[in-house]
């Protein structure tokens, strides 16, 4: 079934309104990306400007969250949205929180940047989270999208591989740890670092909950603490 | 501990399917369908319709106009014998008889089945006259038995704090609201099991319209309703059930619930949705 029309209203009024939310929704998820590539890079190369614009980008994320949410409540207010439309519109309400928090994520990294500038002097290489960023930035770049798309099998294969990152997490923790009983003068800097891993893998958690809501906007479906293989045999089985 | 199930989050899609099946679970069938077909003179209005309605719930009828929701809705208490060029086949059983058999008393089977229609339609007498009509050409005239019947039932319907001063008065006097409402008090005076509402508040104001809402939802305690509404979010309100019909076919019956959220048919959603097919 096609139920990836968004227009086709009868009322073009009620097309415009949810096509706008949508739009809205993309710009949303266009800002956190960036957040999160920007805060990365400053933590990386130490560019404080860069973390600045982070922690600025934010208050942005979060007029937008308010926008959003008031948008949907007049859609719901004035036109009783139904199926489809409905779920579209709780799915978009409750997936901008998990971007809002995205953005609070890389705003931490970001801060994370600016503490840890002075340690950094002599640090260029974290090439302990070059792997597990790049995992995240396409997790969340696939979740965007398979928003975008209303795409189903991608929104599975995200949540999926959010095992991925939870897997590369540990690793990482466990070679930090080492890290630090080699040498206690790395105990400062790697406890930061660890907090940057932390909100890497939590902004891949947000990411498939944002894929949990599209799931359940094409599907009708509420697969949130669903295990994952269960949620592959049904939500997939019933695409066929 | 009681021994409620424990949720588990899991997706149960037999539970899925057994919702989308209304009338197979644990409500007993009030009336039941089978293979409905009725044609105007050449023209077929309704075809093969099957569907079960349950016991003491609300059913509810939605499609676009001309789609058989009303003719539908007529077959159950044979109000289409008084179209000349209407023919019927098939079957409907309520509890279990067949309706359109012959020999059966239609007269009886109206009384069994009580019918609200679009318009208020009071008798041009008295309040009490209009609810007391249906128990005196039954026979009954005992002046204390016709005073509770007409109470009750008017309390029945939400009406009586409104009208219980001015009971002689003509019961065209009262507001359109009120007249709804006392006609729905004249049906239920002859204690009927099922009652038929053929968009019982299209012609009323949002207000009269919420208190006939109000008013169903008290009434499925006692009896099967079954209504058309054009009005889709009155649908979603007030049933349990939701059927939605289109060019004569029963396209999708299910739990009103699934039907609204996450309805089974295109056609369905493209409706409720105020698309375009």
């Amino acid at each position: 079934m096609d139920k990836q029309q968004i227009g086709k209203h009868i009322s073009h009024k009620f097309n415009e309104e949810i096509e706008n939310i949508r739009n809205q929704f993309l710009v949303m998820g266009g800002l956190v990306e960036q957040q999160l590539a920007d805060a990365v890079e400053a933590l990386v190369t130490g560019n404080l400007q860069l973390a600045e614009k982070v922690i600025q980008a934010d208050t942005q994320v979060n007029d937008l969250e308010h926008d959003i949410d008031e948008a949907c409540l007049l859609v719901i207010a004035k036109r009783q949205p139904t199926a489809f439309d409905l779920r579209l519109l709780i799915a978009i309400s409750k997936a901008i929180s998990e971007l809002e928090r995205v953005g609070d994520q890389a705003k931490r990294i970001a801060d994370m940047a600016i503490k840890l500038e002075e340690f950094n002097k002599g640090y260029t290489d974290f090439h302990e989270l070059k792997h597990l960023l790049e995992l995240v930035r396409s997790i969340l770049n696939d979740a965007l999208d398979a928003f975008a798309r209303l795409d189903v099998e991608r929104a599975v294969d995200v949540v999926i591989r959010d095992k991925d990152v939870d897997q590369e997490y540990i690793s990482i923790f466990r070679q930090l740890t080492l890290s630090m009983m080699e040498d206690s003068r790395n105990i400062k800097r790697t406890l930061n670092i660890m907090n940057a891993i932390r909100s890497l893998e939590r902004i891949s958690d947000h990411a498939g909950n944002v894929c949990d809501y599209v799931i359940y906007a094409v599907q009708g479906q509420d697969v949130r603490h669903v295990p994952d293989d269960q949620i592959k045999a049904t939500v997939l089985g019933r695409k066929a | 501990m009681s021994s409620e199930p424990v949720r588990t989050h899991a997706i149960d899609m037999s539970a899925i399917a057994q919702k989308n099946q209304p009338n197979k679970g644990m409500n007993e069938t009030s009336i039941q369908i089978q293979n409905l077909n009725l044609f105007y003179g050449e023209k077929q209005a309704l075809h093969g319709i099957n569907m079960e309605i349950p016991k003491k719930q609300v059913t509810a009828y939605i499609g676009p106009s001309g789609c058989g929701k009303s003719t539908l809705l007529r077959c159950i208490n044979r109000m289409n014998d008084l179209v000349d060029s209407a023919r019927i086949e098939g079957k409907i059983n309520i509890e279990g008889k067949d309706i359109y058999q012959p020999g059966v008393d239609v007269a009886e089977l109206r009384r069994h089945v009580g019918m609200v229609f679009q318009k208020p339609n009071p008798f041009p007498k008295s309040i009490y006259e209009n609810v007391a009509y249906g128990l005196r050409i039954q026979g009954i005239n005992d002046r204390r038995i016709l005073d509770e019947a007409v109470e009750k039932s008017l309390r029945g319907a939400a009406i009586w704090d409104e009208v219980k001063d001015r009971l002689q008065d003509n019961a065209l006097g009262i507001s359109g609201g009120q007249q709804q409402r006392l006609v729905i008090a004249r049906a239920i005076a002859i204690e009927p099991t099922i009652l038929l509402l053929d968009e019982p508040s299209s012609a009323l104001d949002p207000i009269s319209s919420l208190k006939i809402e109000e008013l169903i939802n008290e009434l499925k305690e006692t009896y099967t309703i079954v209504i058309v509404t054009h009005n889709m979010q009155q649908a979603a309100r007030v049933s349990d059930f939701t059927a939605f019909m289109y060019m004569g076919d029963l396209i999708e019956f299910g739990d009103t619930n699934t039907i609204f959220t996450n309805p089974e048919k295109k056609q369905t959603e493209d409706y409720i949705t105020g698309r375009y097919g």
